[in-house]
């Protein structure tokens, strides 16, 4: 069976100074990269979630299998098929088939568009005709658990978590197969947190439709992804299934991001892991292994030798020279 | 709690209420809250509660249609809410510092760090130098390596994680008796906010002031606090030691936000909790209990009456039926 999406050794970069500074500073290389060699695969009906901090590059991984990004190299293959060199026109077809919601709930919707428009929106860009438009409106907004009232008020006349349900109905509209949902609960308080996840799980085991989420909040990745990916510095540093990295991190900088988030119990013993310094910058990538400078169980080799990725278990990726032993130290 | 002498802030029955073109904005009602001296107290609740509302009357910073309909702000024995402009200015900034949600809004762009540093000293009879000694000083409490060369630098040149350090430096010059935070983490990344929470837990040890943390995040509050005091819908439903309330929750609202949250959830679910329900019109106010639209416990006095105050146990006040009557529903 062919994977619905798979990425294999993406580089995406960025300039980081115009042709005239570059030539004025001698830089052979004014780029910044911005995503280095990811691979994964993504199979049908499966929701991976991608981790990290700032400017680990996990929206420009995800803006890229849209099409929004140029990968430098690498491919993205869509049911087989590449997607990274094809014209706007070939791109489209595929393009229906992938589902992308951006991060801020509110700010993604025109201010000047009623629901109805924004969610009939999709078919006009695609040039689907002859629907019933006021029946289809209705059938989105109620897959999304919202009235038909709805589909007359402006983006301003709805809370985070009602603009959050129109986006989703809009990612829906064309029955993709796969959603990539960017912060889908960011500034959502923790009680609509809860219904816009349900509503994500209802719809895939609905419609089985899979999920790329981009988050930084581990424990809603525990609840609703089958796999995860933990991303630093545009590199995937471990990547396996959901419930083997929470028992079992494996990379330092997992085990850092896990500890950091605590669970809300005062006489909980926190066994904290807290990291030096912050995340470089890219234009400065440290030498070695990447997270060296801030890796609390740091060794001579990591500074000069950059470790390879090693499969620790069926499935289970790390890129570390000394990945951690069961329950602590290396 | 509650009517401490000792306490350094003593909010008493504050009313706000916001002038709209739909009519008067009831955003906080009959707001009791107190911070004993050297104590970290937490404020939780989702958008929209009145968290900041809270914090930008103890400093008068609200906005321009906001009346105070009642109550009084006690802060070291004075009522803020009747002082003068002049006095007012006096203890803002001495007294009682504040630590923005946005390091990068809340720092001047055009102005070093130096500058910004020995301006907020202005009341400090001591010469430049000295000033600039101490600015040096605080910075490398709050973990800024070579303070004193990167006293020159602008705000841009540091990372988010490094502004909101500086602020919280400059917050604390001042040697205030209590330091206001809203949301000083909100903006930075996980590893860094358990940096700056570590950092923040030290420096209130070294500086003996008192904290009133106002945040959403839940596990930094039981990190981090001794008391919380859990608002809903611009009333304080329940408040108390922090093992009060994350042990021994009294008030339906706070037990189902603690259940919501997913780091408290030990199984794997794909089903996650929710809190079913909106937050009640705040112009048109719905009688009897705030929460009784939403609440699971909901019974026929809560949509009539509201509940009073009440001390579950020492220290830990809650406002509900359930807890003035027992069992009784």
């Amino acid at each position: 069976m062919t994977a619905l999406l798979e990425v294999e050794n993406v580089r995406i970069r960025f300039r980081s100074k115009n042709r005239i500074q570059a030539l004025m500073d001698r830089d052979q290389d004014p780029y910044i990269e911005a995503v280095c060699g990811v691979s994964f695969t993504l199979e049908p009906g499966e929701t991976l979630a991608m981790v990290g901090e700032s400017g680990a590059g996990k929206t420009t991984l995800a803006r890229s299998i849209i099409g929004l990004a140029t990968l430098r190299q690498g491919s993205i293959r869509f049911l087989g098929n590449e997607l990274s060199n094809l014209s706007d026109a070939a791109f489209a077809q595929f393009r229906r088939n992938i589902a992308m919601m951006f991060q801020d709930p509110v700010g993604c919707l025109s201010p000047r568009r009623t629901v109805r428009s924004l969610i009939l929106e999709p078919f006009k860009i695609h040039r689907i005709g002859d629907k019933n438009w006021t029946a289809e409106t209705k059938r989105l907004l109620e897959m999304v658990g919202l009235s038909d009232s709805f589909s007359g008020r402006y983006p301003h006349q709805l809370s985070g978590g009602q603009a959050r349900r129109v986006g989703v109905a809009r990612a829906l509209a064309l029955s993709p197969k796969l959603i990539i949902a960017d912060e889908p609960t960011a500034g959502l308080d923790v009680s609509v947190q809860g219904e816009i996840l349900n509503l994500l799980v209802k719809l895939q085991a609905d419609l089985g439709v899979s999920f790329l989420i981009i988050t930084h909040n581990l424990s809603v990745v525990r609840h609703i992804s089958d796999r995860m990916a933990i991303m630093y510095l545009g590199r995937f540093v471990e990547q396996g299934i959901t419930d083997d990295i929470f028992y079992h991190p494996r990379h330092p900088y997992t085990h850092a991001l896990l500890s950091a988030n605590p669970n809300p119990d005062p006489d909980d013993p926190k066994e904290q892991v807290e990291l030096k310094g912050e995340i470089p910058s890219l234009m400065n990538r440290p030498r070695g292994c990447e997270f060296h400078p801030r890796c609390p169980c740091v060794q001579d080799r990591c500074r000069s030798e950059a470790p390879p990725l090693e499969t620790v278990a069926p499935g289970h990726l790390v890129t570390c020279h000394y990945p951690i032993k069961r329950n602590g130290r290396p | 709690m509650g009517k401490d002498r000792n306490s350094v802030l003593d909010i008493r029955n504050l009313s706000i209420e916001f002038a709209t073109t739909r009519g008067r904005l009831k955003a906080l009602r009959d707001v009791t809250l107190s911070v004993p001296p050297e104590k970290i107290v937490g404020l939780v609740g989702e958008s929209g509660c009145g968290k900041s509302t809270v914090i930008f009357s103890i400093i008068h910073l609200l906005a321009e249609n906001a009346v105070v309909t009642g109550g009084e702000i006690e802060f070291e024995g004075r009522d803020i809410l009747k002082m003068s402009p002049n006095e007012l200015r006096a203890i803002r900034g001495d007294r009682i510092s504040m630590v923005f949600q946005d390091p990068m809004t809340s720092l001047n762009p055009v102005l070093s760090i130096d500058t910004q540093m020995t301006d907020i000293q202005y009341r400090a009879n001591i010469d430049m130098e000295e000033k600039r000694n101490r600015a040096v000083e605080m910075l490398a409490r709050v973990g800024i390596p070579d303070p004193r060369q990167r006293l020159a630098n602008y705000p841009h040149h540091f990372s988010g994680g490094m502004r909101q350090r500086i602020s919280i430096a400059m917050a604390l010059l001042a040697n205030p008796a209590l330091l206001l935070a809203d949301e000083p983490t909100t903006a930075l990344d996980a590893t860094l906010e358990a940096q700056i929470i570590h950092r923040l837990r030290q420096l209130q040890d070294m500086v003996h002031c008192s904290i009133l943390f106002v945040s959403h995040h839940l596990g930094l509050i039981a990190e981090l606090c001794d008391n919380v005091v859990v608002m809903y819908a611009g009333e304080v439903v329940e408040e108390g030691d922090v093992r009060d309330i994350f042990h021994r929750a009294a008030h339906p609202y706070t037990q189902a936000l603690l259940e919501c949250d997913p780091a408290r959830i030990k199984e794997k679910t794909r089903h996650l909790p929710t809190i079913p329900g909106d937050i009640p019109d705040l112009v048109n106010l719905p009688a009897g209990c705030i929460f009784s639209n939403r609440c699971p416990q909901v019974f026929s006095k809560c949509r009539t009456t509201a509940p009073q105050r009440f001390e579950v146990e020492p220290g830990h006040f809650a406002r509900c039926h359930l807890v003035t009557e027992g069992d009784v529903p």
